[in-house]
């Protein structure tokens, strides 16, 4: 792959390092500088920023994503030009524009067109553009009735509109998204991304900061993960995608590990007969697993404590997605030649082996424990017993990646026919 | 999509384009400088004008009652001067003082005010506190103006000599745009900037011959303190307006002074503190927005 060209890349950073000082005591009044001129002010140096480098390419839509302090929205203000890099380079290419949250400027007491004129100055139009722009603006986003009201008095979801007509009206060729920008209800984020999308198409270079990685997939071209201010990774979006959910994950599971014994003080019903213990993932080798690779075998475990004694108890498992549906169900409510008679504190490891071909992303376990048979009642239910991350090469938008071949027959005259020329 | 392989290598930085230097003062060019001071300023106006229902009569209530009380208690009560109008005196320096406490009073907090732009978006910062200096000379002229109406009842006579107020004004409005850039700057390091400033407001109004005109100190022997406050630009230019607007029998800043040349000194505080307050604010513009 030959490297791109210079005047191929739009955005370029290089060994951009970026710290903050944060005083340990907040002497924030010119009494305390003059009653103790001599005491040295301490601070803690925070490094935001260790020596990125990246370059994005023209008409590229670049992710950015990473965990909450990980430097993301650092680095979107170091390229916006709200900090200033403590070492390293930015080259920007082409008219930018950034946004990091709409209608600033905004203010309540005022109409809609002075907020507006306000607004497009701010984000780089000049006061003749916004003037001009005004009517197709307040027509964008539907409030030519309400254009006399005082912002104080709209409706949250009309100043979002509002807002986001001004900001789409800036021409840039360089486009700086937070991903706050794609907040409000459903309709309004597809609204969001729609336009996202035209963006892309009309070959705008979009910096797109983010850590929801269903976005990232849908609509990057390429990924950069950031953690603790380093590079991690820049990669396709599946790859850095699942290395994020890893990332996450490892995270969490440290957390897990250093509490053993009873770990998952899980309530439960006051008169629970029994307690979850501990839970884990083995791997076909045995080995303890973080995270699982879609496709591959695992055993799921939950190890169960039984505080009283129990007939025929029925152990049931359900994983559930990030949604709560429930995505397998393993019971052995049906299972009659298994059951059995346990004392009070016999120690129970209920192990659930299967491929889980579950779409990637967070699943969390459920257990359950009742009478066999359809219909009979709980006696305790644990809730997030286990928790656990699937990451897979692609998401394709079902809930599962079944085994399935997919083709397509016909003749190639019938093909070309039913496809229409793009 | 054009997905590239994973082990693409790094890019280059782009052969041209511009580079991101972060924030300061003056950034992104001087027409979206003053764009946007203007932009600022007049919607800061709209709001005190516009935003209740006396709107004017509001902004009007502060230095006219100032105006009303002094009035009364040092004309009719205890007498300070028995000048010629020295209502209009009195009103007149009430209006530049005010001018002067607003510009640089309002200046103390107002990035702190504006702090979710600041935060938020790349601008010149120093648009804040010019529009914060800007709204105060809208103020300025309306004020003005009633001053202008008080002297015609009064019997004044519009005059050409008048016009000489506008470099006045140029000078004061230095002197305010200065302290204002200073005090904003500062403010966000020190927040007990607000209260030592209002007690500064205090001694200023005392101390910029607002009450007790310069010739009352001449009378009472005091002349050499009379001269030392005239160093105070604001001292200098009520003193001179008031020569200008009322006539002889109020001196001319320089005479009161001992000699046209002493002006001098005035007008050195007024440009000193206008450099030392851009130079301050220039200096402390690129990091405001971590600092907040």
């Amino acid at each position: 792959m030959p490297r791109a060209a210079g005047h191929d890349v739009a955005i370029g950073v290089s060994g951009a390092c970026k710290s903050f000082r944060i005083p340990r005591e907040a002497t924030h009044t010119l009494k305390e500088r003059a009653l103790h001129p001599l005491r040295r002010r301490g601070f803690d140096e925070f490094t935001a920023l260790r020596d990125v480098s990246f370059g994005v390419r023209r008409g590229e839509f670049f992710g950015v994503v990473g965990r909450n302090g990980s430097g993301k929205s650092t680095l979107l203000k170091c390229l916006a030009g709200i900090y200033g890099l403590d070492r390293g380079r930015i080259l920007v290419d082409g008219r930018m524009s950034t946004f990091i949250e709409l209608g600033v400027g905004f203010n309540p007491d005022l109409a809609a067109r002075d907020n507006v004129i306000m607004n497009g100055i701010m984000l780089g139009l000049t006061a003749r553009e916004a003037q001009a722009r005004y009517d197709e603006i307040i027509d964008f986003a539907e409030l030519r009735d309400y254009q006399e009201l005082k912002l104080k008095n709209y409706s949250s979801g009309m100043y979002v509109r509002l807002a986001f007509s001004v900001a789409i009206q800036v021409e840039a060729d360089i486009l700086l998204i937070d991903e706050v920008l794609a907040v409000g209800d459903a309709s309004f984020q597809q609204k969001c991304f729609d336009i996202f999308n035209d963006m892309r198409d009309a070959g705008r270079t979009v910096l797109f900061v983010t850590h929801d990685m269903g976005s990232v997939t849908r609509l990057c071209d390429r990924a950069l993960l950031l953690e603790h201010g380093d590079v991690v990774l820049i990669d396709e979006p599946d790859a850095v995608a699942n290395r994020y959910l890893e990332l996450n994950f490892a995270r969490e599971q440290v957390g897990i590990e250093e509490a053993e014994g009873p770990v998952l003080e899980v309530p439960a019903l006051s008169a629970a007969p029994i307690r979850a213990r501990r839970a884990w993932i083995e791997d076909e080798a045995g080995e303890l697993v973080t995270a699982c690779i879609q496709g591959q075998r695992y055993v799921f475990v939950t190890s169960v404590e039984l505080l009283a004694e129990l007939d025929e108890p029925a152990f049931t498992i359900l994983f559930l997605n990030e949604h709560h549906h429930d995505m397998l169900v393993a019971t052995t409510a049906f299972d009659r030649d298994g059951a059995a008679h346990y004392r009070a504190g016999a120690r129970v490891d209920v192990a659930v082996a299967f491929d889980p071909l579950f779409r990637p992303g967070r699943y969390t376990c459920t257990l359950i424990v009742g009478h066999p048979g359809i219909g009979q009642p709980e006696l305790t239910r644990c809730e997030n017993v286990l928790s656990f991350v699937i990451s897979g090469p692609y998401a394709t938008g079902g809930l599962t990646d079944l085994p399935h071949e997919i083709s397509l027959r016909g003749t190639h005259r019938r093909a070309e026919q039913a496809i229409p020329p793009a | 999509m054009s997905a590239l392989p994973a082990d693409t290598p790094p890019l280059e930085m782009p052969s041209k384009g511009q580079e991101v230097t972060g924030p300061s003062a003056f950034s992104g060019g001087l027409s979206r400088f003053a764009a946007l001071t203007r932009t600022m300023a007049v919607q800061e106006f709209k709001l005190r004008f516009f935003g209740s229902v006396l709107g004017y009569v509001w902004q009007l209530m502060r230095p006219i009652m100032l105006f009303g009380v002094l009035y009364v208690m040092f004309t009719v009560i205890l007498t300070v001067s028995n000048q010629y109008l020295f209502g209009v005196a009195l009103l007149l320096g009430i209006v530049l003082y005010t001018f002067f406490a607003e510009a640089t009073g309002t200046a103390v907090t107002c990035v702190i005010d504006r702090e979710n732009m600041v935060r938020k978006i790349q601008f010149p910062r120093m648009v804040i506190p010019m529009a914060v200096v800007l709204t105060a000379c809208f103020n300025l002229v309306l004020n003005l103006g009633v001053v202008f109406v008080f002297g015609m009842i009064s019997g004044l006579r519009p005059h050409w000599s008048w016009l000489g107020l506008l470099p006045l004004l140029a000078v004061l409005v230095a002197f305010s745009a200065g302290i204002a850039m200073l005090l904003s700057a500062l403010y966000v390091r020190y927040r007990d900037m607000q209260p030592i400033w209002d007690v500064a407001l205090q001694i200023t109004f005392y101390g910029s011959l607002i009450l007790i005109p310069f010739e009352t100190i001449l009378r009472e022997g005091y002349e050499t303190l009379g001269r030392v406050m005239l160093v105070n630009p604001l001292a200098a230019v009520v003193q001179e307006a008031r020569h200008l607007i009322l006539g002889s029998e109020y001196l001319s800043a320089g005479d009161a002074m001992g000699g046209s040349l002493f002006l001098l000194a005035p007008l050195a505080v007024a440009i000193a503190t206008f450099a030392l307050g851009l130079w301050v604010f220039n200096r402390e513009a690129p990091r405001i927005a971590e600092e907040l």
